[in-house]
C-alpha cells in the first residue's frame, strides 16, 4: 500500500494534524490507530473544561474529542481501528509503516510523510522506585481513570494519591463523586504540577487534603494495599527520617508524570530531546528526519488540548506543505536555547525562510517564579520582554514571535529563551 | 467586621491570585485579577458558588457498559452530592448521543443532565 | 491414595515431577499459589551459573555443573528462553588476584570447560563498558541466562501432559506417617501417599521437620532487584559479577533473556518468609554496588524493582534425599542459588533415589517434547505473517510495550496449567512487563481474562488470595 501521509495516532493530535492536511489538499492520507475508536485518552477524559480556546465553551473530553471525530468523517479521511504500527523505518526518502490489525493482518504501508501523534504515557510504580510489597490496588491515575469512566468499575474505596499531576487531581476528584474516600493528595516537589484550577475544583472543593513536599516511603499489603506511608522531603527530595505517617487505604493512584511514547520514532532514527523525551522538531514542527513531523504529546507534554489542537493543525499544514514541494529546502536555522529557567522550547530551531507570519514557541519553566518575566533576546539585544505575575512548571508557557522580529537575525545565530527574576520561590 | 479572602482564579490559565477584602459581608475590595472574568469570577465564588459535575448512567445494550453525563449547565456547588445520588439508578437504552436528555431539572436547580459521550450499540 | 505427593511447584518440585512422568507414578504437585513458580523460583537473577562457585566434590558442585550442561537441550526440548551469554567476574583489587585465581581453580576442578582469566585489556574489550576499575575477570563462556518463569512453566507444562496433576491454592498444614506412607492434611482436603517429595522452598523446613528426626532450619534470605529497560539491556552482553571480598558477596549486572538489564540481589536474612517487599536501602544499594561493576549505570531506566526470598539451610548446603528417619519421604530443601542452574539434575537425581524407593515402569507414551507459547515480539516478519494467518488474534497487539497479542493471551489462559490471573498471564506472555507496566493493557487483559473464564471482572486477581483489582461498580458507596 502507498499513501502520501500517515498519521500515526487517533487521539486529538492525530485527528487535528488528519483534518489540517486534508484541508491544506492531501487527499491520499491515512490515521493509524491502535484503539477501538478515535479520540484517543480523551474518551476517559468525563470532566469538563476542554476546548475554551477552541470553542469558546467548556465541553467534557468525549465532547471534545466527538467534534474533532465528526469532522474527520465529514471530510472522508480514512482510519483504520485496532491496528498498531509495530515498526517505522526509513528507506530512501519514503518511509515504511509495517502495521498489523486482526482485518488485514501484517503489511506494510510506503508513506512520503508522516505524522507522529502517539501520545504519551504513565510514569509506572517501578521507575518511581517506590518500596514496599508489590500487591493490587496500585494504578496510574490513567489506568483508574478508564476503570472508573469507560467501565464503570471502582478499582477501590479508600484512596491515596500520589503526585498532583492533572489526572491525578481529576482522578481524586472523580473517585470522591462515585462513592471512593480520597485520603489525601501527596506531591513530592513543593508545588503541584497539575493545573490551578483542578487544584480548587478538584481537591479544595472536596477537603482532600494536598500535602506538599511529601512521598510515599512504603506499600503494606501482600494481596492488596493495606496502606502507605507518607514521609516529608527534604529540599533533594529525600524523605526526612521521624516525619513518616501511616495512612490506611486499599488503593494508590500515581500521576507522577507523563512520558512522550516515542519508540517508533527512535525506530526511524529520529532525534530525542532529553528535556521533554520528545523529538528536537524545527518551526515546522519536522523532525531532523525530512518529513516526518511531530505533534500533541508525542511531542512534549501538554496541560491543555486546545494547544494540542493547534500545533497539530500546524503540523498538519507543514505536511501538506511539504507534499507540495511548499516547505522549501532546509536553510541554514536559528536555534532555540533554553535558559535560566526554562527547560526547553519547542521548536528547537526556526528556518526564517520557512516561517508563517508568526511563530509560536513554547516550553515550561523548571520551578515557580512570582513576579517574574519571560525574555528572548539575541546577542545583547532583547526581543522580547514579557512580565509574569506567576510561572509554574505544571503550567505551558508560549511566546509568539513575528517574521518581522526574527528578519535580521543571521541563521547561523542562537536566540535564547530565559526567566528574568530576582526572587524565586521555592 | 471586615475580612480576607484568597482566591486563584480559574476562568483561564492564566490562573490569577485574587484577593477580597470583605466588610460587613459585603465585598469592599477585589485586587489581584487581571480582567473583569476575575472580578466576576470571585463574587461568584463568595456569592453563589456553582459547578459544572459530570459523572456517569448505566447503559443498555452499549458497546460500552456506561456513558459519561453532565449537567447542561452550572449547579450550586452545595447540590454536587444530590446531583450524583440522583444519577444512581439511571439506565439509558444504546444508542446513547451527545445531548440525549438523561434527568431534567436535578435536584431542583433547574438545570437538566445530558450525555456527554456517543456510545453506539453492542 | 498417589504414589508421589511433591509439595510444591517451584523449579525443584516441577523438575522432579516432571521425571517421575517418565514412569507408571500417579503423581500430584500441591502447590499453595494460584500458579507455578510464585516463590523462590520466580524472583532471583534468572542466571545459569557455570560452576565454579561451589565446593568441589559438593553435591551442589556436581549439580551445578551438569544442570549447566543440560540447559541448552532442555531448553529445546521445552522451548523455554534460554541464553549462553557467558560470565565475568570482576576483580577490583590487585590484592584479590588469588581468589580470582582461586575460583578459577575451583572450576577447574568442577569441571566447569572454558574457564580463562582475563587481563584489563582483554575485559575491556570483551565488555567495553565494565568499570575501569576491574583490573582482572574470571570468563566463564558456560555461564547463561534463563527465563526462571519460563523453565518452571515448560517442566510443569510438560509433567501436565505427561499425567501430573497439579492442585494449586492448596496448603499443606500437616504430614503424618501413615502404614503405607503419608497422610497429608492440606486447607483443601487430606490426600494420601507413598512417597512425598517436600520442595517447599522457605517452608520446606517446616515439612521436614514434621517427619525426620533431624530437625533443618532455614533461614529466608531476601534479594532486591532492580529491572531496566529494554533500551539499556544491551549495555553488558555478560553476566557481570564482582569477586566476594571482605566486604560482601558483590551484586550481578546482567541482561536478561528478554533483553532488559537486571541489577541485584542484596542478601539479607529475615524472620518473615512472605516479606517479599522492598526496601529503599535495598534499592540504592542494588544500584550503587551494581555501578561499580559498569559504568554510566543507567539508574532512570529502571521500570521496576522486586524482591525474593532465597532458602538458606542453616548448613549452607542443599539437603537432598531421603529424610533421616523418615523413609519415603524425599527432601528438595535449601535449595538457593544455584538452585535454578540445579533444578534439571536435581530433578534427574531425586527421581531415580525415588524410583529406587519405589520401582516403577516408563512410560513408553511419554511426551518428551513441549511446544510454549509463540512470541509476536520475537518472531521474524514470515513467521509473523503466518502466525496471523494461523490466527488473526495475533495480529489484535493488547500490551504495547512488549507487543503482546490477543492470540498469546489467549494461548496462556487456555493451555494446560493454564493463567488465571493477571500476573499468571504476564509471566507467561510478558503482557505488562514493559515500560508501562501495565497502565494501558492490564484493564484489557482483566476483560479477556473475565471472558474466557466466564467470571465477572471483579473476580479478577493480580495474583494470590485478595489480590482483586476491582471493589465493585461507580457510585457503590452512595445512598441511591
Amino acid at each position: 500500500m502507498k499513501k502520501d501521509l500517515v498519521i500515526i495516532g487517533g487521539g486529538p493530535a492525530g485527528l487535528a494534524a488528519a483534518i489540517a492536511a486534508k484541508e491544506a489538499g492531501v487527499e491520499d492520507l491515512l490515521v493509524l490507530e491502535r484503539d477501538s475508536r478515535l479520540g484517543g485518552i480523551l474518551n476517559q477524559c468525563i470532566h469538563n473544561g476542554f476546548g475554551l480556546h477552541t470553542f469558546k465553551e467548556e465541553l467534557t473530553g468525549p465532547e471534545y474529542a466527538a467534534r474533532y471525530i465528526e469532522k474527520a468523517e465529514a471530510l472522508d479521511i480514512p482510519c483504520k481501528l485496532n491496528t498498531m504500527v509495530i515498526d517505522l523505518a526509513a528507506e530512501g526518502g519514503r518511509k515504511r509503516v509495517t502495521v498489523m490489525n486482526r482485518q488485514e493482518g501484517l503489511y506494510e504501508i510506503e508513506a512520503r510523510a508522516v505524522i507522529l501523534a502517539m501520545g504519551c504515557r504513565e510514569r509506572p510504580r517501578g521507575a518511581l522506585n517506590i518500596p514496599g510489597y508489590r500487591p493490587a490496588g496500585i494504578y496510574t491515575a490513567g489506568t483508574a481513570q478508564r476503570y472508573v469512566n469507560i467501565e464503570g468499575r471502582m478499582p477501590g474505596r479508600e484512596v491515596v494519591v500520589l503526585g498532583s499531576g492533572d489526572i491525578g487531581l481529576i482522578m481524586a476528584r472523580r473517585m470522591t463523586l462515585e462513592g471512593a474516600k480520597v485520603k489525601l493528595v501527596a506531591e513530592l516537589m513543593p508545588y503541584s504540577g497539575g493545573l490551578k484550577r483542578n487544584i480548587v475544583q478538584c481537591l479544595d472543593d472536596f477537603d482532600i487534603p494536598l500535602k506538599l513536599s511529601h512521598t510515599v516511603v512504603d506499600i503494606k499489603g501482600k494481596e492488596r494495599v493495606e496502606g502507605v506511608t507518607i514521609a516529608r522531603v527534604d529540599e533533594n527530595s529525600k524523605p526526612i527520617p521521624g516525619t513518616e505517617e501511616e495512612v490506611a487505604c486499599d488503593t494508590l493512584l500515581l500521576s507522577c508524570g507523563l512520558i512522550p511514547e516515542n519508540e517508533l520514532s527512535e525506530s526511524i532514527g529520529v532525534a530525542i530531546n532529553p528535556a521533554t523525551g520528545g523529538p528536537f522538531v524545527n518551526e515546522s514542527l519536522e523532525t531532523d528526519r525530512e518529513g516526518v513531523f511531530a505533534c500533541g504529546n508525542v511531542l512534549h507534554v501538554h496541560d491543555l488540548v486546545d494547544y494540542v489542537s493547534e500545533e497539530s493543525s500546524q503540523a498538519g499544514r507543514n505536511a501538506a506543505a511539504y507534499l507540495q514541494g511548499a516547505l522549501a529546502g532546509k536553510g541554514k536555522a536559528i536555534s532555540l536555547r533554553a535558559a535560566d529557567g526554562i527547560r526547553y522550547t519547542v521548536p528547537a530551531s526556526i528556518d526564517v525562510s520557512r516561517m508563517g507570519e508568526t511563530q509560536t514557541v513554547r516550553f515550561r519553566v523548571g520551578s515557580v517564579y512570582r513576579d517574574a518575566a519571560l525574555e528572548v533576546t539575541c546577542g545583547g539585544r532583547v526581543l522580547k520582554h514579557i512580565d509574569k505575575r506567576v510561572l509554574a512548571p505544571g503550567e505551558m508557557e508560549q511566546v509568539v514571535l513575528k517574521r518581522s522580529e526574527l528578519q535580521n537575525i543571521g541563521n547561523s545565530e542562537s536566540i535564547t529563551f530565559s526567566v528574568r527574576t530576582e526572587k524565586r520561590e521555592v | 467586621m471586615s475580612g480576607r479572602r484568597e482566591f486563584v482564579c480559574i476562568r483561564c490559565p492564566l490562573g490569577c491570585n485574587i484577593t477580597v477584602e470583605t466588610e460587613n459581608g459585603g465585598i469592599k475590595s477585589i485586587t489581584g485579577n487581571t480582567c473583569p472574568r476575575g472580578a466576576d469570577y470571585v463574587t461568584k465564588e463568595m456569592t453563589d458558588p456553582r459547578r459544572t459535575v459530570t459523572s456517569l448512567v448505566r447503559v443498555r445494550g452499549g458497546e460500552l457498559p456506561v456513558v459519561s453525563v453532565k449537567t447542561a449547565g452550572d449547579i450550586p456547588k452545595d447540590k454536587i452530592a444530590d446531583c450524583i445520588r440522583a444519577l444512581k439508578g439511571i439506565e439509558l437504552s444504546a444508542p446513547v448521543r451527545i445531548g440525549d436528555p438523561v434527568a431534567e431539572n436535578v435536584c431542583g436547580t433547574g438545570v437538566d443532565i445530558v450525555a456527554a459521550a456517543n456510545v453506539g450499540q453492542a | 491414595m498417589y504414589d508421589v505427593i511433591v509439595i510444591g511447584a517451584g523449579v525443584s518440585g516441577c523438575a522432579v515431577a516432571r521425571e517421575l512422568s517418565r514412569y507408571r507414578l500417579r503423581t500430584a504437585v500441591l502447590e499453595r499459589a494460584c500458579d507455578v513458580c510464585g516463590g523462590t523460583s520466580k524472583a532471583n537473577s534468572g542466571v545459569v551459573h557455570a560452576g565454579y562457585d561451589a565446593k568441589p566434590g559438593s553435591l551442589k558442585a556436581k549439580l551445578n555443573v551438569e544442570g549447566s550442561r543440560m540447559m541448552e537441550a532442555l531448553s529445546k526440548e521445552l522451548d523455554f528462553p534460554y541464553k549462553r551469554n557467558g560470565s565475568l567476574v570482576l576483580c577490583f583489587d590487585e590484592k584479590d588476584l588469588p581468589a580470582l585465581r582461586k575460583l578459577y581453580d575451583q572450576g577447574q576442578e568442577n569441571g566447569v570447560e572454558g574457564l580463562e582469566i582475563l587481563s584489563k585489556e582483554q575485559l575491556k574489550k570483551l565488555e567495553p563498558h565494565v568499570s575501569d576499575r576491574a583490573v582482572a575477570a574470571l570468563h566463564a563462556p558456560a555461564g547463561g541466562i534463563v527465563c526462571p518463569f519460563g523453565l518452571t512453566l515448560a517442566l510443569a507444562e510438560n509433567a501436565a501432559e505427561n499425567g501430573v496433576e497439579f492442585r494449586f491454592e492448596t496448603e499443606v498444614l500437616k504430614i503424618e506417617k501413615t502404614e503405607t506412607g503419608y497422610r497429608i492434611f492440606t486447607d483443601r482436603g487430606t490426600l494420601d501417599a507413598r512417597a512425598v517429595v517436600n520442595a517447599a522452598g522457605v517452608y520446606a523446613d517446616r515439612f521436614h521437620n514434621m517427619v525426620s528426626e533431624e530437625k533443618i532450619h532455614i533461614t529466608p534470605r531476601k534479594g532486591e532487584y532492580c529491572l531496566m529497560d529494554r533500551k539499556v539491556g544491551g549495555l553488558v552482553s555478560h553476566t557481570i559479577f564482582q569477586l566476594p571480598t571482605v566486604y560482601g558477596k558483590g551484586v550481578l549486572v546482567t541482561p536478561t533473556v528478554h533483553g532488559n538489564l537486571l541489577a541485584g540481589p542484596t542478601a539479607i536474612d529475615v524472620e518473615d518468609p512472605e516479606s517479599v517487599n522492598t526496601t529503599s536501602e535495598g534499592l540504592e544499594d542494588v544500584m550503587r554496588r551494581a555501578a561499580l561493576s559498569v559504568d554510566d549505570l543507567p539508574v532512570k531506566q529502571v521500570i521496576t524493582s522486586f524482591a525474593g526470598l532465597r532458602a538458606h539451610e542453616d548448613g549452607n548446603d542443599f539437603i537432598i534425599g531421603q529424610a533421616k528417619g523418615a523413609s519415603g519421604f524425599f527432601d528438595a530443601a535449601g535449595i538457593e542459588s544455584p538452585g535454578l542452574t540445579c533444578a534439571p539434575a536435581l530433578g534427574k537425581y531425586l527421581a531415580k533415589l525415588i524410583l529406587e524407593y519405589l520401582p516403577a515402569d516408563e512410560k513408553p507414551d511419554f511426551i518428551a517434547r513441549r511446544k510454549g507459547i509463540p512470541s509476536m515480539a520475537l518472531a521474524s516478519l514470515e513467521e509473523k505473517k503466518r502466525l496471523i494467518k494461523e490466527n488473526p488474534l495475533y495480529a489484535n497487539v493488547i500490551c504495547r510495550c512488549e507487543l503482546v497479542t490477543e492470540g498469546e493471551i489467549l494461548d496462556a489462559i487456555h493451555r494446560p496449567l493454564g493463567a488465571t490471573t493477571l500476573d499468571g498471564v504476564k509471566w507467561r506472555t510478558r503482557a505488562g512487563m514493559g515500560r508501562c507496566q501495565a497502565g494501558f493493557c492490564s484493564p484489557k487483559v482483566v476483560e479477556i481474562l473475565a471472558r474466557e473464564l466466564g467470571r465477572d471482572m471483579s473476580e479478577i486477581r493480580k495474583n494470590d488470595g485478595g489480590s482483586r483489582f476491582l471493589t465493585g461498580y461507580d457510585k457503590d458507596g452512595i445512598d441511591g
